[in-house]
């Protein structure tokens, strides 16, 4: 078997962590990961049809087109793409079990909870301190530093970003000193974890602890309190801008216009900063010197030092780096979406965007589609609450990024697999 | 700071590991006694101090002496009758005391699902969770086994509320034993799964029907389920104050007595402490490391389940969303980390620290506190701010043995020469 030969170029890319370029190989039609495509998109077809506006009632097109996508997926395997053919399995048994299911609600309650374009947009919401977040996180991982003070870092963002917006009588202001809080969390983070060369997850949790302490205390001693028991609440905040794409409605067909009118109208500029990250991210990471340094202080700190680079500086600068992402996304939540400031408001948002970061395997596409998937989990719960009798299903939707994480960690499709070097303090000789 | 070249320097230069959780506490206890979490403590406290100083413009040696007053533990200084007549109110002293003795039961058993799993080399984030699966076992297992004997129901819903934490933290043990996932991001990921899926047993299947609660409520469990009251203030004739002391407090002391025996002086503590120390040298020793990182974790998650067993036969005796919801005031498990990690992995340091945080969390809270001394909403912020110091100066060894150490001419050895 040669299958490391005839492995696609971003399992290989994958493998050597080091490699700028990804190989560039010929493409056959029948190539293992093409065929796996289909599969995944099969098992997503067969879901989709089931739904509004759609509605096939029959429980035996789910099952066909789901069970192809599952037979798409073994072929894919057998041909040697093993991640992405068992992704593609994956989804063409969640199309089946999800689309018999389906087919069983009735179809008013459907239609009441999907409305494509509330669910993109909501999803787009619901993406965008996640991706922040877990952009942020994988400059600090991919330079062998563990973050789990993300969650903390965002949480100064969303205080001192509502803070300084009111201090400062705007949202640039405010989103400015967030950032700046964010980073000072992450400095913290850093000095302990770099030059004292504390336990990484340890000063990560410490450093939570005082983002919960420092912004709950003042938030309460200058707000008075999340019931305002004595003082008169959060003032009016300054919000971070919509942008208004009304335009895109004259886009024809008209269907096509309404619906990305409808979906994409009054999108945040956090929103589009955060997508507009991901292929910046990307270049930076692996196209440029400074991409290279960052990931070479991960995979090998020795070496990177031979070689004259300076890893505490790296380090630094990519735990700050990350702090201040995380903190961009935290004040999205509180300056750009809800307008108001709420005690531990990010509520575990942080942890999400780790999860995200493991499941997208420590790349920014991939970190893109695991946001992209968790918001969309995250965005099915309000709309659940449209229907009565479904409303308690949010929860379990809300626990569905955790458990596909989990189910990744475990390696049972694709192991996720860390930078070389995370979580070990480097000592300079 | 230079060092002198050791001879593996000169030729094949083997990677440098990092130091295990075990082989750093191992050395930190050579260097620096318990003087140095009474320092740390000392230390955040009086950072907290700057704090209520510096942003609330209080004093914060009366701050703090109210807290400690809010602690109950000026109980034994002072006289307090504890049976009242119709006039007079309820000790507050003793009220006070008896809520920090049952914070204590909880953070004495979440700190010991912490430090179990410390001995073994893991870090068993995922208290919290393990926790929640714990309390959700108590409920379903206290209203649902009607007609028991009083002294097995409650019996029934211990063991299986462990079960339940030995469980989930298990699936962490089992992948880092057959794939070698990290334990800290499975149990983080194992803590909001049980999160969300409490809310949802507790908005669904175990919800209460018959509550007129506006939020869902579980069902309450049956009285035979509940733990024996043997401390409460008897105000008037039969008529009891409501959360008194349960028999809760003797199962944690008992809990602690059982981490030191099973650590100390069995063969499962034996190989628990070796694979904690260094895993290779455990594994050529004749260990199974993979057996050993699974039982720790089952044990460590059994401890968590305890506490959330005890919380709800205790005196919870209902679950409601805010209880296990990931903002709420149930963060216990968590301040849990920091109590293992200040009492040392160490029955005994974890009994005082647990005694500690016990008595800042029921003296910040608000009831307690006179807002002309402190703002009472502060005060729980406060109790998270020190925390948060006790973690990150704890955490920081190097700095600490360094300080330390400076007297003493004492090195942390790097892994080549690790203490064995």
């Amino acid at each position: 078997m040669d299958e490391g030969q005839e492995a696609p170029p971003a399992d290989t890319e994958r493998k050597s962590g080091l490699s700028t370029h990804a190989e560039v190989a010929p493409r056959a039609l029948f190539e293992p990961i093409r065929i796996a495509a289909v599969g995944i998109f099969m098992g997503v077809f067969a879901l989709w049809i089931v739904l509004p506006p759609v509605v096939v009632r029959s429980i035996a097109a789910p099952l066909l087109i789901g069970g192809a996508g599952v037979a798409l997926g073994a072929w894919a395997i057998r041909d040697g793409a093993r991640r992405a053919g068992w992704g593609a399995v994956a989804s063409g048994l969640i199309g089946m079990i999800g689309g018999v299911v389906i087919t069983r609600a009735s179809a008013d309650n459907l239609s009441a909870v999907v409305t494509w374009s509330t669910l993109v947009s909501l999803t787009l919401a619901f993406t965008t301190p996640l991706l922040f977040a877990a952009l942020g996180g994988m400059f600090s991982e991919r330079s062998g530093v563990v973050n789990i003070g993300l969650e903390g870092m965002m949480l100064m963002g969303a205080f001192f970003g509502a803070w300084g917006a009111d201090k400062t009588n705007g949202w640039v202001g405010g989103l400015a000193i967030g950032i700046l809080a964010g980073a000072l969390l992450a400095l913290v983070h850093a000095y302990f974890s770099i030059h004292l060369r504390t336990d990484q997850i340890i000063s990560g949790t410490a450093v939570n602890f005082l983002a919960f302490g420092i912004t709950g205390y003042i938030f309460n001693d200058i707000w008075g309190g999340s019931g305002g028991i004595s003082g008169g609440g959060v003032p009016p905040l300054p919000a971070v801008p919509n942008i208004n794409l009304d335009f895109l409605g004259s886009i024809p067909p008209h269907e096509l216009g309404t619906f990305l009118k409808d979906s994409l109208t009054d999108l945040n500029l956090l929103t589009i900063a955060a997508f507009a990250l991901v292929p910046i991210t990307y270049v930076i990471m692996f196209k440029t010197a400074l991409g290279l340094r960052i990931r070479s202080c991960g995979e090998h700190p020795r070496a990177a030092d031979t070689v004259g680079i300076d890893v505490y500086v790296v380090r630094y600068a990519s735990v700050v780096t990350s702090g201040a992402l995380a903190a961009c996304g935290g004040a999205w939540i509180s300056i750009g979406y809800v307008h108001t400031f709420s005690e531990q408001q990010t509520a575990g948002r942080g942890y999400i965007a780790l999860a995200a970061l493991i499941f997208g395997n420590w790349r920014p596409f991939g970190v893109l589609g695991a946001t992209l998937l968790f918001g969309f989990a995250s965005a099915l719960s309000p709309q659940l609450e449209n229907v009565v009798t479904w409303a308690n299903y949010g929860y379990l939707f809300s626990a569905l990024p955790y458990l596909i994480t989990l189910i990744a960690v475990a390696g049972v499709i694709g192991r996720s697999i860390p930078p070389a070097a995370v979580g070990r303090p480097y000592k300079k000789q | 700071m230079t060092e002198a070249p050791t001879p593996h320097e000169t030729g094949q230069e083997p990677e440098p590991q990092p130091l295990g959780f075990a082989a750093r506490f191992h050395v930190w206890q050579r260097a620096g006694g318990i003087a140095v979490p009474l320092l740390t403590t000392v230390f955040a406290f009086f950072m907290g101090g700057l704090v209520v100083l510096a942003v609330s413009h209080k004093n914060p040696l009366e701050t703090y002496r109210e807290i400690f007053n809010g602690s109950g533990l000026n109980w034994f200084g002072s006289f307090c009758s504890s049976s009242g007549t119709a006039t007079s109110i309820p000790c507050v002293a003793t009220t006070n005391l008896q809520q920090t003795l049952i914070q204590f039961t909880v953070l004495a058993l979440t700190g010991l699902a912490v430090a179990f799993a410390f001995r073994c080399g893991m870090f068993n984030i995922g208290g919290q969770g393990q926790y929640i699966v714990g309390t959700l076992a108590a409920v379903w297992l206290g209203t649902s086994l009607s007609g028991l004997p009083p002294a097995i129901h409650v019996l029934l819903c211990i063991v299986g509320a462990a079960l339940a934490g030995a469980l989930w933290a298990g699936i962490a043990g089992f992948l880092k034993a057959a794939v070698g996932a990290h334990e800290v991001i499975t149990t983080i990921m194992l803590n909001y799964i049980a999160v969300w899926t409490a809310s949802y047993l507790i908005s669904g299947p175990l919800q209460d029907p018959a509550s007129e609660n506006a939020a869902p409520i579980s069902k309450q469990i049956d009285a035979g389920a509940q733990l024996p009251v043997i401390w409460d203030q008897d105000l008037n004739g039969g008529i009891h104050l409501p959360q008194g002391l349960h028999m809760g407090v003797f199962i944690a002391l008992g809990a602690l007595v059982l981490y030191w025996v099973v650590l100390n002086r069995t063969t499962l503590g034996y190989a628990v402490r070796a694979v904690g120390f260094n895993p290779e040298a455990a594994r050529y020793g004749g260990i199974s490391v993979s057996r050993n990182y699974f039982l720790a974790m089952a044990i460590s998650g059994a401890f968590a389940g305890l506490a959330g067993s005890m919380d709800i036969l205790g005196w919870q005796f209902r679950l409601d969303l805010t209880s296990v919801s990931s903002t709420g005031y149930s963060q216990i498990a968590f301040i849990g980390i920091a109590v293992a990690l200040l009492g040392r992995n160490t029955a005994g340091g974890v009994f005082l620290a647990a005694m500690l945080f016990a008595a800042l969390k029921t003296g910040t809270s608000t009831r307690n506190l006179d807002p002309t001394v402190f703002k009472p909403e502060l005060a729980n912020n406060l109790t998270q701010l020190i925390q948060g110091l006790v973690v990150l100066f704890v955490g920081a060894d190097v700095l600490i043995l360094y300080l330390w150490t400076k007297g003493k001419k004492l090195r942390l050895p790097t892994r080549k020469g690790s203490p064995v």
